[in-house]
Parts: structure tokens; sequence; C-alpha cells
């Protein structure tokens, strides 16, 4: 992967961007146990696959969600939270 | 041409006496299985067969013996880490590293060369003098020494960092040493393999069988690509696999993946004694046996379950080597490659029991598995063996997440300060 496609900035060098770890449910803090919330905190989904991930293009400051293989590293899709057709 | 290779050349048969044996037969039952016949996997069952006298043991490797992150390290064993409990446990591992070579037969061309991690700030002026007296506690031999005695020790190396960084001081490690990686893993297969470990490669682990004992899961038996084995104990050894492994168990890890990059430079004459780290500028540099420079910088950016290599890395990675070093502005980068590298939150391993009886993981050892070989074979066939954690991964342990216990260990390779 050498180019990204910011939804906002359009393709851009992927030195522009920071990755920011896979997108997550958070649990409601105040519900949650000890044991869930360390779970939700620490634990992830460390398997190889298609992914939905949060980056960001640092130049402009614009949050994004980008689907990536993280086998071939590959970028199938970038869009905007919330704008992605399906439940988020 | 010594004569005896050139009988040997001409002969019609053979003998010389392979490395390792290798078995036909996948067994349906063994003691222990080890998955990955990497350094950590094969020291494990080299002690468990030597020290616990377990030899029932089978060795499962999808590819090849020392094909993954052993063979793919920059070679660097040091014990002057941040923490009590990772200081005392690379210092076990450096004490064994002396003798293995006389334990093998076999030349692992062990070289002591003192290791100097640069410090270009105060901030890490300070955390030097941290980890040298936390290192000294130990009686680990640390300590700090200032910009002339570094000038004295590398006298080609540009004190200025191409005038951006001031090498103000360092952190000196006097045992620091490097070996060859490939030779350890096949040093410890050769001391398991005589000793009736059976070493099986290109053998696939496709699940993991538990049943439930009523007081939690245990491992029952391993699928493999050439059929089922039936085991009480599995110890997981697969940096760059463990979640694949440890979603067949139903555990979940904060382990996630990310590639280390490394290259190699042209051999040239003895010219780099010592050992070079430097963490502001994400460069370490040692000079082979063989006359290369073997360089690193961090890791890749980002999650990848792949080793690819890119030109990124070498372009960030020979800029910061020319800051320390511009006379090296004609020498030719040979070969680079990736390793996949198991990250946790707290840069230590997760080593020992598992909430799944039976089920030991050695594993999250991020950027610094290598130099821990030795330390973690003897500790974790003591801890399949015996079914309770060695005193010396303690703090290493699985369930430190939950507790919130974490080990923060920033003495990992270069961590940023």
């Amino acid at each position: 992967m050498k180019v990204m496609t910011c939804p906002v900035n359009g393709p851009r060098p992927v030195s522009e961007f920071a990755y920011a770890g896979e997108l997550r449910e958070m649990p409601e803090p105040g519900a949650a146990s000890d044991a869930e919330w360390a779970a939700y905190v620490f634990n992830r989904n460390g398997v190889a696959g298609i992914k939905r991930e949060w980056w960001c293009h640092t130049p402009s400051g614009v949050w994004f969600i980008a689907v990536r293989d993280t086998v071939d590293d590959v970028v199938l899709k970038t869009h905007l939270f919330g704008q992605g057709g399906d439940a988020e | 041409m010594p004569w005896r290779l050139l009988k040997f050349g001409l002969a019609r048969s053979h003998p010389e006496p392979r490395m390792f044996t290798h078995p036909d037969v996948l067994k349906s039952a063994y003691d222990v299985v080890i998955i990955g016949a990497g350094g950590h996997g094969l020291a494990s069952a080299y002690y468990l067969a030597r020290d616990h006298g377990i030899r029932n043991v089978a060795v499962i490797e999808k590819g090849y013996i020392g094909g993954g992150n052993t063979g793919r390290n920059t070679t660097i064993i040091r014990s002057n880490y941040l923490t009590p409990e990772g200081v005392q446990f690379y210092d076990q591992s450096v004490k064994l590293w002396r003798d293995l070579s006389q334990d093998f037969d076999l030349n692992l061309f062990y070289s002591t060369r003192g290791h100097f991690t640069l410090a270009h700030t105060d901030a890490s002026m300070r955390t030097m003098r941290w980890r040298a007296e936390v290192n000294k506690h130990f009686s680990v031999n640390s300590e700090v020494v200032d910009a002339q005695a570094v000038h004295e020790a590398i006298p080609h190396m540009d004190m200025t960092a191409g005038g951006h960084a001031p090498v103000l001081g360092a952190l000196y490690h006097a045992p620091g040493a490097i070996a060859r990686h490939d030779a350890v893993a096949w040093g410890y297969g050769r001391g398991a393999d005589q000793r009736g470990v059976e070493i099986h490669q290109n053998t696939e682990v496709l699940g993991i069988e538990t049943e439930d004992t009523g007081s939690g899961p245990r491992v029952k038996a391993v699928l493999t690509s050439r059929g089922r084995i039936e085991t009480r104990k599995v110890l997981c050894a697969v940096a760059g696999s463990t979640p694949r492994l440890l979603n067949m168990v139903g555990l979940r890890s904060p382990i996630y993946i990310r590639p280390l990059q490394a290259m190699v430079s042209e051999p040239i004459k003895p010219w780099l004694d010592p050992i070079i780290v430097s963490g502001s500028l994400h460069v370490y540099v040692s000079q082979s046996a063989r006359g290369e420079l073997v360089m690193g910088a961090s890791l890749d950016p980002y999650e990848l379950h792949g080793t690819r290599s890119t030109l990124d890395f070498v372009e960030h990675l020979a800029a910061r080597m020319l800051d320390l070093f511009p006379s090296l502005a004609d020498v030719k980068v040979n070969r680079q490659w990736a390793g996949m590298a198991d990250m946790t939150p707290d840069f230590a391993p997760i080593l020992g029991k598992t909430p799944v009886r039976g089920f030991y993981l050695d594993a999250g050892w991020g950027t610094w598995g290598f130099k821990a070989t030795p330390v973690c074979g003897k500790t974790m066939s003591y801890t399949v063996a015996r079914d309770e954690a060695h005193p010396l991964i303690e703090g290493f342990r699985f369930d430190r997440f939950e507790r919130y216990a974490l080990t923060g260990e920033k003495g990992a390779a270069s961590v940023g300060h």
C-alpha cells in the first residue's frame, strides 16, 4: 500500500495517514464488569482478515474508516464514520 | 580445496551425518506437542528431554526449522532492560548463551561486543541512568558513560548525528553480544532430535480439540494436516500466528501483529566492534562475523500479517544511518526482509499457563524474542513439565491484563521514551 484514499482529500501518500486500530464497540462503562472492561481495554482481534479500522489523514485531521485486508495490505474501501452504508 | 571435501564430492554415497532425522510417521499420541519449530519451540523441546526426561515429544512446524523470526532478527543479545522482571529474566538468558556452544558442540559465533544505547536528550539520559541503576541492582553490568567515552569507543561516528541530535552520552552494557541465529535453532533442534524428540516440518496445525472437565476446558488433541494427535499438553510458540492459535482454543488476548523490518549491507572489513542503538533515531546496527552491517529500525506503523519489505523503510533507516556514519554513503544495501512480531500493550511477553488446562503459551515477544531463546526454553519446559509457572516468568502471566497488573517494559528495542 503506497496510496490511500481519504474520503475528503482524495488519494494521498500513505505516509500522511496514521493508523488508530480496529473499530470496536465500547461496552457501557457504568454497567460493564471489571473483566468486561479489561477485555475491552486490552484485548484485540489479532487474527488476519478484512478489518474495519480507524485512520486519520494527519495534515487535515480527517478521521475516517478504512476497510483493509491485513494479509495483502490492500484497502478495499474508505468512508467517513457513519457513511459506510452498513451498521457501525 | 581440502582433500576430504574432494573425496566426498566424488564418492557415490554420502555418509556424512545429517543435522536432523526426518521422522516419516506422525504417531497418534504424544506426551507433549510443541507447535512451532523456531528457537523457542526447539529450546523447550531440548530442555524437556534433557532436564525433565520427557522425550515423547513432537514439534510441529508449518514451514521449516527456524524459518520464522528465529531467522529474521538482528541477533542482538543483552540484558539491560528496565523492569526487574525483564532484567532478571534476560540476565539468566545471557548466562545460558555463553555456554551454549559447548553444550551443543556447535559454533554459534557467539561474540561479546559491548552495547551502546545512545542518548540524544536530557530525558533519555535520565532513562539511561534509571536503566543503569535497575541493572546494577540485579548485578547486571551496565553503566552510563559520557559523550567523550562514546567518542573514544566509536571514533568514526558523527557525535552530532548530522547536526540535529547531538549524542550526550550512552548506556553501556559490556555483555552485549551477537550470535548466529540459524545455528541456535539447529543446535537446539539437533540436541532435541538426538534425545528422541520428533521434529515434523511441513506439518500445519488445523485445530485444537478441547474437552470440558467441569472445572474448565482442557486440551485433548491437536489436528494437523497429517493427522490427529492425542495429547494432554500443548506448547504454542508461534510468533506472528499466535492470535490464530488462541482462536482455536477459544481464548482472546491483547496480542496483535506488526511487521518488524531489517536489512544488511554488503560485507565490508571489520569496522564496527560494538553494537550501536539509538532509540530517538530509531536505528540499531552491528557488524556480523561475515562483515555485513546488520541494521534495524522501529516497527511498521500499522497491523499487517505479511512479511513484505518496503522502500520507505530502507530510505528512512539509511538516512538515519548516514546521520551517525556519513562515511557509509557509498556502501550498498544487500538484502532486506521482515518478520511478524507479536505485540502486547506493555511490551512484555505472555508466558506460561492459560485458562485452558494443558495449553501453554510462549508469545507476545514483540521485538525481543531471540535473545530470550535459552531462558525461555528453560522456563517453559519447567512450566510444561510441572504444570506450574517458573518463578522467573510470574511477571509475564496471561491473566495480568484482566487483573490490570501490567509489566511496562520500555527497554524493548527502539521504543521511544
